[in-house]
């Protein structure tokens, strides 16, 4: 350790400013803060400090996203190798996991370091540790076959026009790995919510339509309601993950694991994760509700549907889990995060339900709510005010 | 009926260091100093000349805000040295003293037949009126307002706090002295705040003539802004109620029952890089000096006149603050740690569950003065309020206070609130705000501007 801390000292000066690299100081002071927690003492105010930092909570983030992106991983190569109809072990489907999934986790994460280490030499900050989370949460909220080239883009997008725009980490309105989430959706709707590519791979599965055996469908629980069919897989399925989706979200097994993660350290707001599955699971009831009131003919399969499948289905869990809690994007009153998880759920599940246009209703709602949470805490907010005013005798 | 207020958000930062209860007898420095700068608010106008002999209780200087405010000498001897800073700033009168106890007399008082006039001339012309502070801004009481009640805080939550206990035992008397002459001063309640906690010493326990409450609950449960908030809140700036260190309300008891001002208290002593941790004899200004000669390790310590949490570096010749009643040392922590960040090296506190610390909570920790992190722009949210046992949300506070935004600061509380009520948000903190600086700023800004 020492001779790494020698070396790092004798570079020092080259990107101190009138060094030789001074363009890269930003680069540089990332690194030698990433490897060596700096020799820094307090001064004025409190004289100790907690062992926390934000390279510590983000890190506990992306922890608490390793089963789910595992469990992605495994799923891509289950789903290629069943759509293919052959049989594969564990090994061989982590493998082919692997090839497709890592190389998007590598683009997003370069792509968007890159940029987010260039502002930070330009407005002469420190790099934050923001992009750890985001770099991770975009390909896991991408499907398998999306064009690399679109993630760069997408990444690109967002850490310039969701993030540094507004000022950087802890500026921004709305969740970063959303907003490259939606971009792609918009700009390119038909590699987010078709079920084939116009070369004829499969949307949700890394295969080719034409190598596939026969019977076999590109299209998920949700794109299936969506046209008013019954789904393919199962509850129990859908908890597990056994279904096609985008790379980190099938399995709410597996992001539960993490929730876990985050609820006990305390880094994720239970208060938003829970009010989504109640909101959700309670808009659910109320649809089978009208349902039921309504005549035969106007019943539809998918507002019959069980309430929990919702929760099971696409990208509720991991919306409600990692996208939902963004500290920064999200309500910051306690009161206001139960409010904004519960009209995440609402809203998702309204928006799945009642237009057709977008399976997907939970990118939506997210950030949809994004924008409303600055009002909502602004009513707590009124609230604490009037609630210690009413207290003069 | 003595009531009980619970309070479960709060953290307690258990440290090495603990001093014992024993009192040593040590020859303390003969240099005092009196810092017009520990005084809020103040602009001092001297009154004394280098060379000059002074009895203990006459006067150094007084305000330029309210003549009649004194600040007087602790001991006699003679004005060694007026050190003055940038611009001419005075920052310390510092006095050598003669060793005899010469007190300037301000006669006996019968707290019985005195008047409120008799009680305020007393404590202004003695330098025992600085004793008295207020909410809101936390400065020194205004001798023309009275206030609506009185508040001590009988037990110090801090980390490695001031065990009040083991300093008012004995001092009985005193202590109640000092409330007679409190009660003179108001027409509301003198409220006496005791921890469920510990064993009250008898001084606190027997107590008369105030409104006890017991507060239980972890740090800053023993912060008297808590208190007040819990018991009759501060809410515009023209609810003003006052406050006093225990200590210091023994010595005004004694100025009233002797006639003197005689500022003897106990010094709490502690911290890890303390040999002996104990209590000293000790008189208000004193130079830590002595105290500390030969009573530290070696190796670079950071010595502070206070506890970790809201008290002020010095070094190992100056002199304690005027209201501290405590010194801590601790190890400075210049070493930089190997992916610190994600394998800490050596165990230290921490409220987050994210590092092992919560699995140990009754672990004392050595803890030093490293960041443990960088300054970052805000992200995590929802910390700050689980150790701020009031009704105020603290990050839309501390924001107001940032953007000087004086409505949502008076809305959000600012008036019941010091710089010491949020020293656990800024120890939590994630990004290493320097929270206390930010509500000091902007409790001066809201006082200069409202």
């Amino acid at each position: 350790m020492n001779k790494l801390k020698e070396v790092l000292q004798r570079l020092r000066p080259e990107f101190n400013k009138g060094g030789k690299y001074e363009k890269f100081r930003s680069t540089f002071d990332a690194l030698d803060t990433f490897l060596f927690v700096p020799g820094h003492t307090t001064h004025g105010g409190t004289h100790i400090k907690d062992g926390i930092d934000l390279k510590r909570t983000m890190f506990m983030v992306v922890i608490s996203m390793i089963p789910a992106l595992l469990f992605g991983i495994w799923n891509v190569g289950y789903q290629h190798f069943r759509a293919l109809g052959i049989e594969s072990t564990l090994l061989e489907n982590m493998i082919e996991g692997s090839i497709v999934v890592l190389p998007i986790v590598a683009v997003s994460y370069m792509v968007g370091l890159g940029i987010e280490f260039a502002f930070a030499q330009i407005r002469g900050h420190q790099v934050n540790e923001g992009f750890l989370v985001t770099g991770m949460l975009i390909p896991l909220c991408l499907p398998p076959s999306i064009p690399l080239w679109m993630v760069g883009v997408a990444t690109a997008f967002t850490v310039v026009v969701c993030k540094e725009v507004f000022g950087g980490t802890g500026m921004n309105l709305l969740n970063p790995a959303l907003t490259a989430r939606v971009f792609l959706f918009f700009a390119y709707p038909a590699y987010m919510a078709g079920e084939y590519l116009s070369n004829g791979d499969f949307l949700w599965v890394s295969a080719n339509r034409s190598e596939a055996i026969e019977g076999f469908s590109g299209a998920t629980s949700l794109s299936l309601y969506g046209e008013k069919k019954a789904p393919v897989a199962s509850l129990w399925e859908m908890f597990v993950g056994l279904e096609q989706g985008s790379i980190g979200e099938t399995s709410v097994l597996a992001i539960l694991i993490g929730a876990l993660i985050l609820i006990i350290t305390g880094i994720g707001s239970w208060r938003i994760i829970v009010s989504v599955f109640v909101g959700g699971f309670v808009m659910g009831l109320i649809l089978n509700a009208i349902n039921a009131g309504l005549p035969i003919k106007e019943q539809s399969i998918y507002m019959a549907a069980n309430p929990l499948s919702h929760l099971l289905m696409g990208g509720f869990a991991f919306g409600a889990v990692y996208m939902a809690t963004d500290p920064v994007s999200a309500a910051q009153t306690n009161l206001g995060k139960i409010y904004y998880g519960f009209l995440i759920g609402v809203f998702t599940v309204m928006l799945r339900v009642w237009n057709p246009a977008y399976p997907e209703g939970m990118m939506l709602a997210i950030l949809f709510m994004n924008v409303l949470a600055p009002l909502v805490d602004y009513f707590v907010i009124e609230s604490n005010k009037k609630r210690r005013l009413a207290r003069v005798k | 009926m003595v009531k009980t207020i619970k309070l479960t958000k709060g953290f307690d930062i258990k440290l090495e260091g603990e001093p014992l209860r024993f009192t040593k007898k040590k020859e303390i420095s003969r240099n005092f100093a009196i810092k017009p700068l520990n005084f809020k608010g103040i602009t001092p106008k001297l009154v004394v000349d280098q060379g000059q002999e002074v009895k203990a209780g006459d006067p150094l200087f007084f305000s330029k805000e309210n003549e009649n405010l004194l600040f007087t000498s602790p001991v006699s001897g003679e004005v060694i040295e007026i050190k003055r800073g940038p611009k001419r700033v005075i920052e310390e009168i510092i006095i050598l003293s003669d060793a005899k106890n010469n007190f300037k007399d301000f006669g006996k008082t019968n707290l019985e037949t005195a008047s409120r006039q008799d009680v305020i001339k007393t404590m202004l012309s003695s330098g025992t009126w600085p004793f008295l502070l207020q909410r809101p801004f936390n400065k020194i009481a205004n001798p023309e307002q009275t206030p609506r009640s009185i508040f001590i805080s009988g037990f110090d939550s801090a980390p490695l706090g001031v065990d009040y206990n083991y300093i008012l035992n004995g001092q009985d008397k005193d202590f109640q002295t000092g409330i007679d002459a409190l009660k003179l001063l108001t027409d509301g309640n003198i409220y006496l705040n005791l921890s469920k906690r510990l064993n009250n010493c008898s001084a606190l326990e027997n107590a008369h003539g105030v409104v006890k409450t017991y507060f239980d609950g972890p740090h800053p449960s023993g912060n008297v802004g808590v208190q007040i908030h819990h018991l009759e809140p501060v809410i515009t700036k023209n609810d003003i109620v006052w406050y006093i260190n225990p200590q210091d309300l023994v010595i005004l008891g004694r100025l009233f029952s002797t006639g003197h001002y005689d500022a003897r208290k106990l010094v709490s002593v502690g911290g890890s890089e303390v040999v002996n941790k104990q209590f000293f004899e000790f008189i208000i200004g004193g130079s830590v000096s002595t105290l500390l000669e030969n009573n530290t390790t070696k190796g670079h310590n950071r010595i502070i006149s206070g506890n970790v949490l809201t008290g002020q570096q010095i070094n190992e010749n100056a002199y304690l603050n005027f209201y501290d009643n405590q010194i801590t040392v601790i190890p400075e922590g210049h070493e930089e740690e190997f992916l610190g960040w994600l394998i800490p090296t050596y165990p230290r506190p921490s409220f987050s569950k994210s590092l092992p610390a919560f699995l140990f909570p009754n672990k004392s920790y050595k803890v030093n003065t490293n960041m443990h992190g960088e300054d970052r722009a805000f992200v995590v949210t929802g910390e700050y309020e689980k150790v701020l046992p009031m009704d105020i949300m603290p990050l839309q506070l501390i924001k107001a206070c940032m953007a000087n935004d004086i409505d949502n600061m008076e809305a959000l509380g600012i008036y019941e609130v010091g710089p010491e009520d949020f020293a656990l948000c800024e120890f939590i903190c994630t990004s290493k705000a320097p929270i206390q600086e930010i509500i000091e700023n902007g409790l001066t800004y809201i006082e200069k501007e409202a």
